[in-house]
């Protein structure tokens, strides 16, 4: 309960950061007096130092993969390796199991923000607009469980996950994030913003509720349903606590899970960190792309991912 | 706050039922439940079955062979839980240890995210300024990476002779071999002032105990080690804070920063006395939401230490991790997990109370006042 009401608050904010207000622009005085461009002055400065600070780890990350290890290990600060070398990359894909977690971490992307998609606006239609006995209480239970912070559910996940026989499978990693709480909520709230009387026609002619929801109702939804595949796409992917409970063979990690056993060794001699952050650059590159193309979408439901972590 | 968010719902839900009761409520009934029912199976069973599970085992000594549920299973009754409060020995000692750890974290964290992200928001937001959404996706950005990824990138940094270092090295800090570092920041600074040498602590507060840990060891500080995961995680969650005060802040309307400065306020005082007390409610929820997830971190832990040097950054999580994966004692470990989640449970409460309180007894112009910025930022 609680935290939805952050939910619905921090997603009314983060809308409205969005609206970007072209309106006060426009007022802004033709010149500057000389107060105000020494303050701008200055916050340019500041912005400009916190940007390189927030994504200066970043470029030494890329300049760095492509160094010697030796390079690496001397120069940590050179931005331009010397001598250039993709040895690294070539390792990845050679000495590691790096295309196995490649592929497990598509697969099960693809399919749990496929499985959350459809699961999660299915239900968030039914609670926003189908009239049935239980509606608010189950609406009052998906609530209280979005709530359940994920890491006290390590050790239970992997009971049910045992009792059930399926530990260490492709269903352990994938069905549990099939649907999720945030998700429901979210359509639930986009269905309720949009005027009914388009499903009513689509009734009078006669339509069932599946028909009205995939053939009405989906459509109007893009908007939302955008920013629930973005967001379920990148929880997805970055998903890590969830593999460690669900899988222990190394053919079933996926590539949270493949990085980190990097990191605990077995790599042979060295520190190997070009290759290391080599792997960590690609694992970063699918959700870095879609963020700089969906950027505003991102902000919009930036709010969930920090409420689910 | 729950009835402002609920009541457009139930209006909008109600309105049309007196038209279709007649001849569509039967359809539409099976279908509702046929809709919320994937999603309903799927939180019930990885969900509630799970939380109950774990309950279960948590007043077990399971070892993890065969089925926790079946008959031969020993049953340990609440002494999971007792022997962390009361009994002196390394369980209890790893639990406090994992507090002290935690809290510290949860000290440090909060306030400094909170206030970067304050502070971030309040320059982006000036309306002199070009380039606004740049700066705000390049703050924004290290929040939707991989937590993994960033990990391995702050490994590297923080090696001995690595990044870190090197730039400490131009203003002739030797800077420390920070993952192997147990030593406290505390106990550092005492050191350094000369109020406690840390290499013989001074007994008063080494032979007396609270909980199995001397007073010392409570005293310690972050170590240097989880003071580079500190600034990991700084890093990682500014950012969606920012943004959320940034959304806070364009609900707010120009008309009353013109105001304030025709009425001959300076810009501290404006962001004193206007702007800073109409972002409360957005502090408040930052500040919470920091409260709750600084309970829970995990994967940085995981990654980066394990818990090292010397257990310095374990954490509730991790340790209940550890002990029920790595110890194979599972009835503990659950006992350590429902401990953390009454932890979270109490940050919760306290976030409902405290923003029930300004609910009743907050200034109503305020209130109003930010209720309908926010409403005409939204609409616009």
């Amino acid at each position: 309960m609680v935290v939805s009401i952050d939910n619905t608050q921090a997603q009314a904010m983060a809308a409205a950061a969005m609206a970007d207000a072209p309106a006060p622009l426009r007022v802004r005085p033709r010149r500057l007096t000389g107060r105000q461009r020494v303050i701008r002055v200055l916050s340019y400065a500041v912005l400009v130092f916190f940007t390189l600070l927030f994504l200066y780890p970043f470029v030494i990350q890329l300049s760095n993969s492509f160094k010697t290890e030796t390079d690496a290990e001397n120069n940590p600060l050179r931005l331009i390796p010397d001598p250039i070398s993709t040895d690294s990359f070539v390792r990845i894909f050679d000495g590691t199991q790096f295309p196995i977690w490649l592929v497990n971490s598509a697969l099960v992307t693809v399919l749990a923000t496929l499985g959350r998609v459809f699961l999660d606006s299915l239900a968030g239609y039914a609670l926003a607009r189908l009239q049935f006995g239980g509606r608010r209480f189950i609406f009052g239970a998906i609530l209280a469980v979005m709530s359940v912070p994920g890491v006290v559910l390590l050790i239970p996940k992997f009971l049910v996950l045992n009792q059930l026989g399926i530990y260490d499978s492709y269903a352990a990693l994938i069905i549990p994030l099939l649907a999720d709480a945030a998700g429901v909520f979210i359509m639930k709230q986009f269905f309720e913003s949009i005027p009914s009387s388009l499903e009513e026609a689509a009734r009078m002619d006669g339509a069932g509720p599946f028909r009205t929801y995939w053939s009405v109702i989906l459509p109007l939804a893009k908007p939302a349903l955008i920013t629930l595949t973005i967001l379920s796409f990148q929880g997805t992917w970055n998903e890590f606590p969830h593999t460690l409970v669900a899988v222990q063979s190394p053919d079933l990690y996926t590539l949270p899970r493949g990085l980190a056993q990097l990191v605990s060794g077995s790599l042979g001699a060295g520190t190997q960190y070009p290759l290391k952050l080599g792997a960590a650059l690609l694992t970063l590159i699918p959700v870095t792309v879609i963020f700089i193309i969906f950027q505003r979408r991102f902000v919009r439901g930036a709010t969930e991912g920090a409420v689910k972590e | 706050m729950v009835l402002t968010h609920e009541a457009p719902a139930r209006a909008a839900a109600d309105r049309p039922a007196p038209r279709r009761r007649s001849r569509l409520r039967g359809p539409e009934r099976t279908a509702g439940w046929l809709f919320v029912s994937p999603v309903v199976v799927l939180l019930f069973v990885f969900l509630l079955v799970p939380i109950l599970m774990g309950l279960w085992v948590s007043f077990t000594s399971w070892n993890g062979q065969g089925s926790p549920f079946q008959p031969g299973v020993p049953v340990a009754g609440a002494s999971n839980y007792t022997k962390l409060f009361t009994v002196d020995g390394l369980a209890r000692q790893d639990l406090m240890t994992s507090l002290r750890n935690n809290i510290y974290y949860v000290a440090i964290v909060v306030p400094l995210q909170t206030v970067l992200a304050l502070f971030l928001a309040l320059v982006v937001n000036q309306r002199i300024l070009r380039a606004k959404s740049f700066f705000r996706t390049g703050f924004y950005f290290p929040s939707i990476t991989s937590s993994v990824a960033v990990s391995m990138i702050v490994l590297f940094l923080f090696t001995n002779g690595g990044a870190i270092n090197a730039i400490l090295g131009y203003f002739g800090i030797d800077g420390p071999n920070w993952f192997a570092d147990s030593r406290g920041v505390l106990h550092l600074i005492l050191n350094a002032i000369g109020v406690a040498d840390i290499n013989n602590p001074p007994p008063a507060l080494l032979d007396h105990q609270l909980l199995g840990l001397s007073w010392w060891e409570w005293f310690a500080g972050p170590s240097v080690g989880l003071c580079a995961i500190i600034g990991l995680v700084i890093w990682t969650t500014s950012g969606t804070f920012m943004l959320m005060f940034l959304a806070a802040l364009q609900g707010i309307p120009v008309q009353l920063e013109e105001a304030s400065l025709l009425d001959g306020a300076n810009r501290w005082q404006h962001l004193r006395r206007v702007t800073l007390p109409l972002l409360k409610p957005t502090m408040f929820l930052v500040v919470t939401l920091g409260l709750i997830g600084t309970w829970q971190v995990f994967d940085q832990v995981y990654v980066i230490t394990k818990g090292g040097p010397s257990k310095t950054t374990v954490t509730p999580a991790y340790l209940s991790y550890r002990t029920a994966f790595l110890d194979f004692n599972y009835g503990p470990g659950a006992a350590i997990s429902f401990i953390l989640f009454a932890i979270i449970i109490v940050m919760m409460l306290f976030q409902r109370w405290v923003m029930r309180d300004r609910d009743r007894t907050g200034p109503g112009w305020l209130r109003r006042t930010w209720s309908r910025s926010l409403g005409r930022a939204g609409g616009s």
